[in-house]
């Protein structure tokens, strides 16, 4: 109880000067008790990212755009199929049980191709993390993309970090609260615009948006813009790094597939440290005893979105943003001094400088090849298999009850249900052969006789299958195996496309 | 509480029971705050469902819940659903002719889909999930039929049955030769195995056929036909063919010819609406064996 008042309290600072000085110290790494004292509840530290400009955050900013760009605006590009198939680029229909993208249609059936994308995606996320640790992390999760958004919006709103601070810190004015409520709006929205652009990928995107807007559209659309505006608005807006820290399982599989060649956003201690002022700096120098360029600003960890201090070293909280490494590098241009004091690089090579040794990438190595060799495989025999799949199908189910019919006169009888299935947007005309046994008459329910007895000719509509019911007489003289082979061959009478699939002839 | 019952522990700063077990106090640490908060809201949601939903139950009805929802009238609303949806198709299906249904494809696949169905729920006991038969229950895949297995054949047997009780339907009996003292032991046995050496079977070693066809001659033509190939307006069955309705061996054959058979196909007129009973019609007669 008294703790809790406790921290109650801490979350309302009185307006005094030890209170922005508190939060301050809050914010910083230095703040935390010694190792042997840590308890196993760690309240949580409020972050106030400061802005950054540099290389690293223009490559956020790109990201961001194209991520975002996709994923709001894809559901609205059109493509045509023809009179037969929606004319959406990227559409899931679930009611018609289709997966459209762009020039590929998957059925239910080849929903393998998604445990391929889901190997590529895998496969991919370790090649990156080979290459340069967790470029996903940084730059392209949605979490890190959608609460980049989300801190832009808050200083925006609220002002940049000591803005922001000094505000929060302060006895808060209806300004104060002005401000917070107009930030939680238009966060609200973005996540509503999230959750919007969701549901515009399960239908036809301009229809929906229509219905969205008269409220017409299906109860289900709003229940997942509302479920996703939720998970947006508590993820980006309030849960933020606490997601990578305590949520994600990448950091800790990361953590164990890495390599010490891999590159990653490191402090290069070999060149910062002893961290010093310039003025002590030049009195050190003047000495002749070592100096550091590291001028202990803490500018790397006011911008980090996730409060970690890169100087001690590789962290499960760093998300290898790369932005300590912008506002790193405005200092020492400021100072000038040479760039790249936090830069992508090896512990490996900050040893080898000590040790004056040149440094030295490695990019070509045993897991990088095999990472790349299986992303190929894997891609390319999913490419061979798009590009060569049939058009066309066939599957049989045979009679269960009875497995067999004998006749008057003893001849066999064996029933099959057979699926044609046709995967082209426009009608086609199959032939239907059934084969296999010397002396067959093949009878289709529904559909005229036919003179030559074991052929059929069956019309199919576009993009649909269709069932007939195939009843099978064996007229040979002498009696079949109790199991013997049968072949059905569907023909598309005008391309020649076949296909073939056997089954079983049943007798006593 | 006192607060001498209250009891901090030093090492967490939480407050004891105060119960002791041999020096071991057990934490009172608070519930977390959110769990709390929606054990509340559970209880405030129950309540809400109390009020909107039936609920509590009375002696002879339960509370209503003034939303009026109740489980029965949302089964009869999806049924309703259910029915108008299907709708034009079964009134099509009703006014149809089977003859109709069966030209025309849409009819058909419509028919055979709500004829499997009905099959299953209906039929399926006795005549198999398919249609396979049973000992006594024909095969309705094969091309023997004991009533006709043209659709208009079908048609009555599946309104009216067979021995069912309804004028309209299949009258005829296989009558009981030894149990009603007809026929003497020796007759029997004569007269079964010259049944089954018409469609090739053999005959038992020192059987009289001559006897047995002098017998079915005079005892079984009238309704099996003088070469014994039966007569479906009595349902008298072929007996020159392979198919058996309820078997070949020779005890079978007598204990048929001794008390008789009668198998009964109800009367689904009368429980059955017009379109299922088509499409029952309709889906027996695309098993196989249904005849032109």
């Amino acid at each position: 109880m008294n703790a809790q008042a406790a921290s109650v309290a801490l979350d309302r600072p009185a307006p005094d000067a030890g209170a922005l000085a508190r939060l301050v110290k809050e914010a910083e790494v230095g703040g935390l008790p010694p190792d042997d004292d840590i308890p196993l509840y760690a309240p949580r530290r409020k972050i106030y990212p400061q802005s950054t400009h540099g290389t690293f955050r223009r490559i956020k900013w790109a990201a961001l755009i194209v991520t975002l760009g996709i994923y709001y605006l894809l559901p609205f590009v059109r493509w045509d199929r023809g009179a037969n198939a929606p004319s959406q680029a990227v559409l899931v229909d679930f009611p018609a049980r289709r997966f459209y993208f762009f020039f590929i249609e998957i059925w239910p059936q080849e929903v393998y191709y998604l445990t391929g994308l889901l190997i590529l995606a895998a496969i991919g996320l370790f090649l990156m993390n080979a290459i340069a640790g967790r470029i996903w992390c940084g730059y392209l999760c949605p979490q890190t993309v959608w609460t980049d958004l989300f801190f832009a919006v808050e200083r925006l709103i609220e002002g940049d970090r000591r803005e922001h601070m000094q505000r929060d810190a302060r006895q808060w004015t209806a300004a104060t609260w002005a401000r917070k409520a107009v930030k939680h709006l238009i966060w609200l929205m973005i996540a509503w615009w999230t959750g919007g652009a969701w549901v515009l990928y399960f239908a036809d995107a301009p229809t929906l948006v229509k219905e969205l807007a008269t409220g017409e559209a299906p109860l289900i659309a709003y229940a997942w813009i509302g479920i996703l505006t939720f998970t947006t608005y508590s993820l980006a807006g309030h849960m933020r790094e606490q997601v990578c820290l305590y949520m994600c399982p990448w950091p800790r599989i990361q953590a164990a597939l890495t390599d010490e060649y891999a590159l990653n956003v490191t402090y290069r201690y070999d060149r910062g440290e002893p961290r010093c002022s310039v003025k002590k700096a030049e009195q050190l120098r003047a000495e002749g005893k070592p100096a550091g360029d590291c001028v202990d600003c803490l500018q790397c960890v006011h911008v980090c979105p996730t409060g970690v201090d890169i100087r001690q070293g590789a962290s499960l909280g760093c998300i290898q943003c790369g932005l300590c490494i912008d506002a790193c590098d405005t200092v020492m241009k400021k100072l000038g001094r040479a760039p790249r004091l936090i830069a992508y690089d090896t512990d490996i090579n900050v040893k080898r400088r000590m040790a004056g040794e040149a440094p030295f990438f490695k990019l070509v190595r045993l897991r990088t090849v095999l990472y790349a060799a299986v992303l190929a495989i894997v891609g390319g025999v999913m490419i061979y298999t798009l590009a060569t799949r049939g058009s066309e199908g066939i599957s049989i189910i045979h009679d269960r009850n009875p497995m067999y019919v004998q006749l008057k006169d003893g001849t066999l009888r064996n029933a099959y249900t057979i699926r044609i299935v046709n995967k082209q947007l426009k009608y086609r005309d199959f032939l239907i052969n059934v084969d296999g046994l010397p002396s067959t008459l093949a009878e289709f329910v529904g559909l005229p006789p036919r003179a030559d007895g074991s052929r059929q000719l069956v019309s199919v509509g576009p993009d649909q299958t269709r069932e007939v019911r195939v009843i099978v007489t064996d007229y040979s003289t002498t009696p079949p195996a109790p199991s013997a082979s049968i072949l059905f061959r569907l023909t598309d009478i005008n391309s020649g496309e076949v296909v073939e699939m056997r089954d079983h002839f049943f007798g006593p | 509480m006192s607060d001498e019952a209250r009891q901090i522990d030093k090492i967490t700063g939480t407050a004891t029971t105060g119960h002791e077990w041999d020096g071991l106090r057990e934490l009172n640490t608070p519930l977390p705050r959110w769990w709390l908060w929606l054990f509340y809201a559970t209880i405030a949601w129950a309540v809400g469902y109390w009020v909107v939903y039936p609920a509590w139950p009375l002696i002879t009805n339960s509370t209503q819940g003034v939303f009026g929802w109740h489980s029965r009238a949302a089964v009869e609303t999806d049924l309703a659903d259910l029915k108008a949806l299907r709708g034009p198709m079964v009134s099509k299906l009703a006014a149809a002719s089977v003859a109709e249904i069966v030209a025309d494809p849409q009819l058909l696949d419509f028919a055979r889909a709500q004829g499997r169905v009905a099959f299953a729920d209906n039929c399926a006991p006795c005549h198999g999930a398919g249609g396979g038969g049973a000992k006594g229950y024909p095969n309705l895949n094969d091309d023997d039929w004991l009533w006709g297995g043209k659709l208009a054949d079908i048609e009555t047997t599946i309104r009216h049955g067979a021995r069912s009780g309804d004028e309209k339907g299949h009258q005829g009996n296989m009558p009981a030769f030894g149990r009603d003292n007809i026929l003497k032991a020796n007759e029997i046995s004569a007269v079964a195995d010259y049944a089954r050496s018409l469609s090739g079977l053999p005959a038992e070693k020192g059987v009289d056929l001559a006897l047995g066809k002098k017998l079915f001659a005079d005892n079984c033509a009238a309704c099996h036909g003088p070469d014994g190939k039966g007569n479906r307006e009595v349902g008298a069955p072929n007996l020159t063919d392979k198919i058996w309705l309820y078997g070949s061996d020779k005890q079978t054959v007598v204990q048929g010819i001794v008390n008789g058979r009668g198998g009964v196909m109800p009367n689904w007129q009368s429980r059955l609406d017009e379109s299922t009973i088509k499409s029952l019609i309709v889906y027996v007669w695309t098993f196989g064996g249904g005849e032109k």
